[in-house]
């Protein structure tokens, strides 16, 4: 038997539960995407049931359809365009007067809507009751409840959205807003003159179109325009009549008009349908956020949840991360041995596994960093530390919700520019993106560790500390600058529901936690993939090098004459100046050679430039090249390195330029491809990158030339 | 008075909602209504952004977004 597939459409607020009622209805059986052309997230699920194949999509959760956000445009876009054939607005019942806003909009819109009231039983519990049944009566809509997070009424829910779906009943038109008498005469009027001046039909119901047009809104104005060309004049001139009349009328824009009375509608709803307790009851949220957001405590309490967020992501995640790396080493240990020598090989395990293991052994972090995030966001504390942040967040031009992303991009700036999603404003989330490189990553700290603690010791420590300073700095200056240049305009209101303390659910966070990282493992791993073998094939071309000696001849010189100790020292000594010839001799060095003008005057000599270039896969590579190219064997004895540097031209003063450097120039190929996905954007990818270069060769020369000119060294 | 200018644990009725177009109707849609009964929880440790409660529900605004609305301060412990 053929089954029949319905699209069901999850509309709500944010905090609805929505996401729950997703999860629990499809299971781990979700495909997330991006909604098309814009980073909004898309979830869509389909489950088999009661003899249909049910399409879910999870809509951005929304407070309305006007087309203000990203969220707003794709949720209406996607109601009006596809129309799906139930749409299910699930309603926080504890907060029914604010969730009948958008209802009362998705019953303006021609869809079958179903509300889902959910977590009524909390509700109960704080003195509110609601009569569904009048409720459904009121609006002519069915109504089913739902307890989300315990899994109830999902079944009963489904079954009444495929009902609906069936049902042949032509949508009522009654029991829709009714809007005051001067305005429900301009809808009128304004709908027969646009009936009668368009012939075609509209891709949706005339009343809508015309309420719409009354709102002056911008995206149904442009879609009347391009549907019916040259008479798009004339029913914006008649629609011009009828705003400017209304505002005589109310000393107030149509659209102010229409939301106050759409409110005034859910009020007499409310008086019907919902009936309070006056008994006082404790209400555990609100004293919980009493200490959360305490005048006092409120920011030690904040900075202590930060801190076991990163203690845990970097110092838990680093077994995990041993492990990893111990199984990437045994893998290419293993094929090390087993595989004949060929240029494959080295491809394989110098290009591929070595570039792809390197990346690949952060995902531990990646995974608990996210998983506090989801804690975060799931519980609502995420909206207190915003709430608490704004203020110094503001400073800068950005939104207090921009300090997460800002703070995790000392970690790792990958998962950092991911979790900007949170920001609803995507001007607040490019110039996030944007400052979050300068936020030294820790990939960076074996560079600061090595060249400090090589050339300042004891004030090694101090030093990096600057560092770290220096990149808070660049970024508060960026943020402002940017935000008086680019970004030019009023801010992002900042109006934010901060909505009650919930237990998380494990099978949300996780769901969510997974998600976030798949994305990481699949977009990376390609891009780090095709970046590692570029670099490699640079390094390991070409291969007819013209030797100063030849290396094979003199270590079988030595076979033949020194004792065993001697031997062993003296050939690694050999080997270790053959693969520096050779990397001096590859493209690589070729390059380095050739741009090390550009980075003489920071001090920076041609090992440094190839360093650099290769940091540029990977930060924690620039460690690794430099051992290579100064012939030290990086990992056995870690001083040989610093001994190497020490004996080189490389001073104090150009070691400090060089940290500045790394601390600033372009992100690694990772963060690059997440600040391209993340952005969609290959223009912003382009600005960054030149951007932080610019920058960062910028000041490594006031440190380096103001460091000589004070006579430092 | 305005918004703004109120303290913690003051309720009042807005009369007037002001400002730019968008900032504007998105307080409106918020449910920040003429005639909306307003309380204020507390402001946040920097003393901005504050947090009301309205409709039942905690919203958060800056103080410069406050200043845009119009309230009549009831005296009334809540």
């Amino acid at each position: 038997m053929h089954k029949k597939s319905i699209t069901i459409a999850l509309a709500g607020n944010p905090n609805s539960g929505k996401t729950t009622i997703f999860n629990n209805i499809t299971g781990t059986r979700q495909k997330v995407g991006n909604w098309p052309g814009v980073t909004v997230e898309k979830k869509e699920g389909s489950v088999s049931k009661y003899g249909h194949d049910l399409k879910i999509i999870d809509l951005p959760g929304t407070y309305s359809l006007t087309p203000f956000s990203i969220e707003e445009i794709v949720a209406r876009d996607f109601v009006i365009e596809e129309s799906p054939d139930v749409v299910i607005d699930i309603i926080d019942a504890s907060n029914l007067e604010r969730s009948l806003y958008l209802a009362t909009q998705l019953r303006e819109l021609d869809c079958k809507v179903l509300f889902a009231l959910n977590m009524a039983d909390l509700a109960t519990s704080r003195g509110t009751k609601i009569d569904a049944d009048k409720l459904s009566e009121l609006l002519d809509v069915p109504v089913v409840f739902t307890i989300g997070n315990k899994n109830t009424g999902i079944d009963s829910l489904l079954k009444a959205a495929i009902k609906l779906a069936g049902s042949k009943s032509k949508i009522s038109q009654k029991r829709k807003v009714k809007y005051s008498n001067d305005i429900e005469n301009s809808i009128s009027k304004l709908q027969i003159f646009i009936e009668e001046h368009i012939e075609q039909t509209l891709p949706y119901n005339t009343r809508w179109t015309t309420i719409k047009l009354l709102e002056n809104d911008k995206i149904v104005r442009e879609h009347i325009r391009q549907k019916t060309g040259n008479k798009s004049l004339k029913i914006f001139r008649e629609v011009e009549t009828h705003r400017k009349h209304l505002l005589d009328r109310f000393d107030d824009d149509p659209e102010i008009v229409m939301t106050d009375e759409r409110y005034g509608f859910i009020a007499g709803i409310i008086k019907e349908v919902v009936t309070k307790s006056k008994k006082r009851r404790i209400d555990t949220s609100r004293n919980v956020d009493l200490v959360l957001t305490n005048r006092f405590v409120g920011f030690p309490i904040f900075i202590l949840f930060i801190w076991i967020m990163f203690q845990t992501t970097f110092v838990v995640g680093s077994y995990p991360m041993e492990w990893l790396d111990s199984g990437v080493n045994w893998l290419s240990t293993i094929l090390e041995t087993s595989l004949p020598d060929s240029l494959f090989k080295e491809l394989l395990l110098n290009g591929i596994i070595a570039g792809v293991g390197s990346v690949i052994i952060f995902l531990p972090n990646i995974l608990i960093l996210f998983l506090f995030i989801a804690i975060f966001e799931d519980t609502g504390y995420m909206a207190r530390a915003a709430f608490l942040m704004d203020k110094i967040m503001h400073l800068i031009g950005l939104h207090g919700k921009s300090f997460i992303p800002m703070l995790m991009g000392f970690g790792c700036s990958v998962p950092a520019i991911m979790a900007t999603r949170t920001l609803e404003s995507n001007k607040d989330r490019i110039l996030t993106i944007l400052i979050t490189p300068f936020m030294s990553c820790s990939a960076k700290l074996p560079i600061y560790i090595l060249l400090a603690g090589t050339f300042f010791s004891a004030r090694a420590g101090t030093v990096i500390f600057l560092i770290y300073i220096t990149g808070i700095i660049l970024s508060i200056i960026t943020g402002r600058l940017f935000r008086s240049t680019l970004f030019k305009g009023a801010d992002a209101p900042f109006v934010m529901e901060l909505p009650p303390y919930r237990v998380p659910m494990i099978k949300s966070l996780i769901i969510h936690m997974w998600d976030r990282s798949k994305m990481f493992l699949k977009k990376m791993g390609g891009i780090i993939l095709v970046g590692s073998v570029i670099v490699w094939m640079l390094t390991a071309f070409p291969r007819n090098i013209n030797y100063s000696m030849d290396y094979n001849e003199e270590i079988n010189k030595i076979n033949a004459s020194f004792t065993e100790k001697q031997k062993k020292a003296a050939i690694t000594k050999l080997k270790l100046a053959e693969q520096a010839e050779k990397a001096e001799k590859s493209f690589m060095g070729s390059i380095g050679k050739a741009i090390a003008p550009v980075f003489a005057p920071i001090g920076v000599d041609w090992r440094g430039s190839v360093a650099l270039l290769t940091g540029f896969v990977a930060k924690e590579i620039v460690v690794s090249t430099l051992g290579i190219l100064y012939a030290a064997e990086v990992t056995d004895e870690p001083d040989a390195l610093k001994n190497a540097l020490l004996s080189s031209e490389m001073t104090s003063l150009s070691a400090l330029s060089l940290m500045i450097f790394v601390l600033l120039y372009l992100p690694c190929v990772a963060t690059i491809a997440t600040i391209r996905r993340e952005t969609g954007s290959l223009k912003w990818t382009l600005f960054c990158i030149v951007y932080s270069t610019s920058i960062a060769w910028a000041a490594a020369f006031c440190v380096y030339q103001g460091g000589k000119i004070l006579g430092l060294t | 008075m305005l918004l703004s200018k109120m303290k913690e644990g003051q309720t009042g009725i807005i009369v007037h909602v002001g400002g730019n177009g968008a900032l504007r109707r998105r307080i409106l849609e918020m449910g920040l209504t003429k005639g909306t009964k307003i309380y204020v929880e507390k402001y946040a440790p920097l003393k901005d952004p504050l947090e009301l409660i309205i409709k039942g529900y905690h919203l958060s605004l800056r103080v410069e977004e406050a200043a845009n609305i119009t309230v009549d301060k009831l005296n009334i412990v809540d």
